[in-house]
């Protein structure tokens, strides 16, 4: 499973980080980090995020 | 199940009809919206669309995935429960073996003195209405008055502002975005007005002033007088169920459901956004009904699941909404106005990135984050685990 965000589009909203904790996560400065290749028993949580972004920035790619 | 309705095509009939096929559902999928637009995301509309950095279609969803039947510009016009019939506008009907009803809400009509023009009067709910409000205010320097203090009242001051239009807002309110209470209501009034907006506060407007077309000037109660090109009302919204009343559903104002989305009796329907009400543990013992783009989409999820499935999920979330203002994101968790106190816990006001957390009988039940991204999650969780405060 490969999860791209487009990092133009991300307002740092944290739903992604609410959902789906073990891929996404807000740094000090409110950048978003996420774990590009997460395992796959992940793919629902990572679904999720893609669905509660506000600014339809979270992308599954495969 | 072999016809699923789903009434709405805006956010919550989307997310609904998605998460519908992504439980496994295969029958037939019929979305009613009674707009002529392919579902659209509406927070842009009083930001990026309005100040010209976001065109109309980079606001509109990726829907095309979704299997259905789309038939767009029909609004629902009624509701047969026994014969679980939905009839359109142009006089078709559709039947439904489930239905999803989620057709939102309209923009409130101004409820005080009569207005005698509307040319230059807008609201600002659909993409219509902001592409509207956004010709109105192609010239430079235009004198924007609004009428309310709420978030879309303030979003819209803070583009227009940014535009370099003159601003206005009136609220009979003390302070603007009332419902994160005075604390937050004080510190959000200063920094409108350290942006130049004159607000209008605790004040009443008693008259419109007019030609044949146009709202001219506003007036208030201690006789100031505003000019004005543009008139935006921004008073809040009302729950669309004009089309149940005479369907036998309890409105009161929005859709009465249960804490499976559902209407009492009615498994075979579920409510989503704007227009459900549901019973929630984190509002002090009063049901819910909640106008924001979260909420939406969580219930459209829960709702399409427990359609599918009988009652296999409770919808009781933590709420959550967000407002951008002069770049800054704010977030909330929470109701902050169920809080009996408030106080901050992260950050300083003067710096900009603060925390405010709010409480009730020794819990935290919500929070207000201005740049503070990052704290929104865990406080979310700690809302829901009922953690002490202060």
């Amino acid at each position: 499973m490969k999860v791209r965000v487009d990092m133009d589009l991300c307002e740092s909203h944290g739903e992604c980080c609410f959902v789906a904790p073990e891929i996404f996560e807000l740094d000090d400065d409110d950048v978003l980090r996420y774990d590009e290749n997460p395992p796959e028993e992940l793919r629902p949580k990572a679904r999720l995020a893609v669905s509660v972004c506000p600014v339809q920035a979270v992308f599954l790619d495969d | 199940m072999r016809q699923i309705v789903v009434v709405g095509a805006s956010l919550g009939g989307l997310r609904a009809a998605e998460a519908l096929r992504d439980f496994g559902y295969e029958g037939r999928l019929v979305i009613v919206g009674d707009e002529a637009h392919m579902p659209y995301n509406r927070p842009p509309l009083s930001k990026q669309l309005l100040e010209g950095t976001m065109a109309d279609s980079e606001c509109m969803f990726a829907a095309d995935s979704v299997d259905a039947d789309w038939r767009l510009g029909v609004g629902a016009v009624g509701l047969d429960l026994s014969t679980r019939r939905v009839r359109l506008s142009g006089g078709g009907e559709v039947a439904y073996d489930g239905l999803v009803i989620a057709t939102g809400a309209s923009a409130r009509s101004w409820p005080g003195v009569p207005l005698p023009a509307t040319a230059n009067v807008f609201s600002l709910r659909t993409l219509d209405d902001a592409l509207a409000l956004r010709a109105a205010v192609a010239e430079p320097r235009r004198n924007v008055v609004v009428l309310g203090a709420g978030f879309i009242g303030c979003e819209v001051a803070a583009t227009l502002r940014k535009a370099g239009h003159e601003v206005a807002v009136v609220d009979v309110a003390a302070f603007p975005m009332g419902p994160l209470g005075p604390l937050l209501g004080a510190h959000c009034a200063q920094l409108h007005e350290q942006h130049g907006v004159a607000l209008r506060l605790a004040a009443e407007v008693v008259d419109f002033e007019s030609d044949q077309q146009s709202v001219r000037s506003v007036g208030l109660r201690d006789g100031t007088r505003i000019v004005c090109d543009v008139l935006l009302i921004a008073t809040g919204a009302v729950p669309n169920t004009g089309w149940l009343r005479a369907s036998g559903l309890d409105c009161d104002p929005g859709i009465v459901c249960d804490a499976w989305c559902s209407p009492s009796g009615h498994p075979e329907i579920v409510c989503v956004g704007d227009v459900a009400s549901f019973p929630s543990s984190h509002a002090n013992g009063d049901r819910l009904r909640v106008e924001h783009w979260s909420n939406a989409v969580e219930q459209a999820r829960v709702a399409a699941e427990n359609l599918l499935n009988g009652r296999s999920t409770r919808f009781d979330p933590v709420p959550s909404f967000w407002s951008d203002q002069y770049g800054i994101k704010i977030q909330a968790v929470g109701i902050p106005a169920v809080g009996k106190d408030s106080a901050l816990i992260q950050g300083s006001l003067e710096s900009g990135r603060f925390v405010v957390g709010y409480g009730r009988a020794g819990r935290l039940v919500a929070a207000v984050a201005f740049d503070y991204a990052r704290a929104i999650p865990g406080l979310r969780r700690q809302i829901h685990a009922g953690a002490a405060f202060p």
